[in-house]
């Protein structure tokens, strides 16, 4: 393969391009982060620096940016300070196959999907070695508790994203999409999108499955040490995969930038199209965040091994049948809706309903204490000295 | 034993504090961890020990009272009244009945004010970040009609022996009517968002369990004693000021967990303002200090006065020499004598629970420290 001097410029400049759309992306999400909560929770949320607080990101930056870089002495500093980058690069690499709409690209694989799934388990390797070199025991703690929690939730995740490529016949990003230009695989298969949801908000560790940084637990856990320039990496990589999550979803699920209009839009519109769909999802996974505390690390992986990954597994297995025997696409629909109805109403009766009737009785069952009459007003102008021991009652 | 294999292992010793978001001030616990369960825990405090009970025999009883205030910086009007009830003991002095509801009202505005700020740090705590801004929400509007009464927001020196510093304003009654509508709201808001939240009951049903005889060999009280079950509330069992004339309910707990502690202190932010309510009905009006208010120097003796404050039994034993100034001054701070409960909770229990479980029993430092 000849490579021109024209080629290597338009790729560094479809590079430079990508960096600031993921940059960009990401320090819009702290705004919309930082205001969405504050609405949420009856607050306005930043609202000094720059109108309605735009500009806020971009003091945090600058801010972070000028802050002295403090490493332990004890750290291994080499690996201390590879660890970021090895966090971020995956996040930033493997937006290189997003497609944004269908030119806009910098490299549209025929394993797009694969390509994803391949890079993205790598920033792995990135946490537990931050967790490791800070030689911290929060770290250490929360790198554990990455590594087996990241584990945990790729395979579902890797599940789903299988079963959208078998339902679309393609790992090609651009294919699945086409693949939705009438019916969303939302539509299609409404449980996979909810395990996709779930198993993507365990991946980038949002709420309620912040465990490795858990700040009343492990005060930040692999990022305990960090400071400066190499923190804010790791703050860019975390809005840049919750980025990630956002634009996954809508383009494995939510028709990318065809659905609901079937044609293709004009370059822009669907550019706006797809980020729109793509903020939706991020706005849901910080709505989750307002209404959740943090599951427990046990509870955690209870979910993923007992619930995500057995559903993803049946869920795939009856994509196959499907696909197989050519049953109407609706079938997987009312199953997966069934198997999506069945433990909202089982953990509703396990756990809320028990609750409730628990306050109820709570409240009914309390010691009742029943008020004395009241004595006539008494002028108490000239009253001193009444015992002590008498002197309760009046 | 013998067909276990013989591994040597160590477990690790975690430190958390006296620098640490869970431990709500300057506490200390060392956890002896083996991977996520906590083996054992060693509680280290006086981080914040500023020498409270030695400082007031060097003051007279009226000064006494500010360095009440910075006890439990939570519930301030609370040890206020603890403080002052003990020295209306010793000084055989009776608050007027105006008073009497006055520093009712108050204190029970400040059990709500110091239950509203458990709920969202204990939200906090399990990593649900909104019931503490819809929490301290209610709460400022409790410490606006403070400041309006007592002219400060938290350091209020207010009560007196034998009654309080000055009468409330003329708007007072309807001001607190309206604020019991709102805080009542603000309440019921985060109860429905927290309550019976999913997670939240995963996190906290059936973690931290005391039964009832363990938590009273521990010394527990408040609602960290009444979430066991065990029905002892101050104001029920050794009634003071003017409670015996209010109808209230003490809710129990059944579990002895980290949800019933938890439960229990919202139940109770709702039947403090149907307290308040009823409060209002009655209040009377008349004078607001006993006369012979200048009796600064009580007859040598002691006493020993306690009272309900939010985190539970508060006792003030009073030691007087015949004096200006006390001679001992022993506070039993119900957040020290709770905390004796965290390692029997706690042992055997995730990292994750050692934060729940501490965060349940709602410790102020100050007063753990004093």
């Amino acid at each position: 393969m000849n490579v021109t001097l024209s080629d290597a410029i338009k790729l560094t400049m479809q590079l430079f391009a990508l960096l600031n759309v993921a940059a960009f992306g990401a320090i819009s999400l702290v705004w919309l982060e930082r205001r969405f909560l504050g609405r949420l929770q009856g607050r306005p949320g930043p609202n000094r620096v720059g109108p309605l607080g735009l500009l806020q990101p971009i003091a945090d930056a600058i801010k972070l940016m000028s802050k002295e870089d403090v490493a332990p002495g004890t750290s291994q500093r080499l690996l201390f300070y590879a660890a970021p980058i090895l966090v971020f690069v995956p996040s930033f690499v493997v937006w290189l196959t997003f497609p944004l709409a269908r030119d806009v690209v910098v490299r549209n694989l025929d394993m797009g999907l694969f390509f994803f799934v391949a890079i993205s388990v790598l920033s792995i390797v990135g946490l537990v070695l931050a967790g490791w070199s800070s030689n911290s025991k929060y770290a250490i703690l929360g790198g554990f508790r990455a590594a087996a929690q990241l584990v945990s939730y790729e395979i579902p995740i890797i599940t789903m994203i299988l079963v959208i490529g078998m339902l679309s016949d393609s790992l090609d990003f651009v294919k699945v999409v086409d693949a939705q230009a009438t019916v969303p695989f939302i539509a299609v298969v409404p449980l996979a999108f909810v395990i996709f949801l779930i198993a993507g908000l365990a991946e980038v560790g949002r709420t309620p499955f912040d465990i490795y940084f858990a700040e009343s637990e492990v005060v930040g856990g692999p990022f305990v040490e960090y400071s400066g320039a190499h923190w804010a990496i790791f703050f860019l990589a975390e809005y840049v995969n919750t980025f990630v999550v956002g634009i996954l979803g809508a383009l494995l699920f939510l028709g990318g930038w065809r659905w609901p209009f079937g044609a293709d839009l004009p370059q822009i519109a669907s550019v706006a199209l797809l980020m729109g769909k793509a903020y939706f999802i991020v706005l849901i996974i910080f709505w989750i965040r307002a209404t959740y505390p943090r599951m427990r690390i046990d509870q955690l992986m209870a979910m993923a091994w007992k619930w995500l990954i057995p559903l993803s597994f049946v869920l795939f297995l009856v994509a196959a049948f499907q696909l197989k025997f050519e049953w109407p696409w609706w079938v997987l629909t009312i199953l997966s809706l069934g198997v999506l109805v069945v433990p909202v109403v089982v953990q509703s009766r396990k756990q809320r309903n028990p609750a409730l009737a628990l306050a109820v009785r709570y409240s009914a069952n309390a010691v009742i204490v029943h008020a004395k009459p009241r004595p006539a007003a008494v002028i108490v102008d000239d009253v001193v000295a009444t015992s002590a021991v008498e002197g309760t009652s009046a | 034993m013998t067909n276990e294999p013989q591994f040597d292992h160590v477990d690790m010793m975690l430190n958390m504090g006296p620098q640490h978001p869970a431990t709500h001030g300057v506490f200390r616990m060392v956890l002896t961890v083996d991977g996520e369960r906590v083996v054992d825990v060693t509680p280290h405090i006086g981080y914040l020990h500023r020498g409270t009970e030695r400082l007031a025999e060097v003051e007279t009883y009226g000064q006494v009272i500010t360095l009440f205030d910075r006890v439990d910086y939570i519930s301030n009007l609370n040890n206020e009244l603890a403080f002052v009830r003990a020295g209306e003991k010793i000084m055989e002095v009776e608050a007027p009945e105006r008073a009497q509801y006055i520093r009712v009202i108050l204190a029970e505005l400040n059990r709500v004010a110091s239950h509203l700020l458990f709920i969202g740090t204990y939200a906090i705590d399990l990593g649900g970040m909104t019931p503490v801004m819809y929490c301290f929400r209610e709460r400022e509007r409790i410490e606006n009609l403070f400041e309006h009464v007592t002219g400060a927001r938290m350091m209020h020196n207010y009560m007196r022996i034998g009654g309080v510093k000055s009468d409330v304003p003329d708007d007072f009654v309807p001001w607190v009517r309206r604020l019991i509508g709102e805080v009542r709201m603000g309440v019921e808001e985060s109860d429905k968002l927290l309550s019976t939240n999913e997670v939240f009951l995963a996190r906290t049903q059936g973690v931290g369990v005391i039964d009832g005889p363990t938590a009273v060999s521990c010394g527990l009280s408040g609602p960290s004693l009444r979430g066991s079950g065990v029905a002892y509330d101050v104001r029920k069992d050794d009634p003071y000021e003017i409670y015996p004339y209010l109808n209230y309910k003490i809710p129990l707990g059944e579990n002895g967990d980290c949800w019933d502690r938890y439960y229990l202190r919202v139940l109770e932010c709702y039947e403090s303002l149907n307290m308040i309510e009823q409060c209002l009905d009655q209040f009377p009006a008349g004078p607001i200090m006993a006369a012979g208010r200048r009796i600064a120097r009580p007859p040598a003796g002691e006493v020993f006065a306690h009272s309900e404050n939010p985190r539970g039994d508060l006792g003030v034993y009073l030691v007087s020499d015949g004096s200006d100034k006390p001679y001992r001054v022993k506070i039993r701070p119900p957040s020290f004598c709770n905390l004796v409960g965290l390692a029997t909770m706690t042992r055997g229990a995730y990292i994750a629970d050692a934060v729940a479980i501490l965060g349940s029993l709602d410790i102020v430092l100050g007063e753990v420290d004093r």
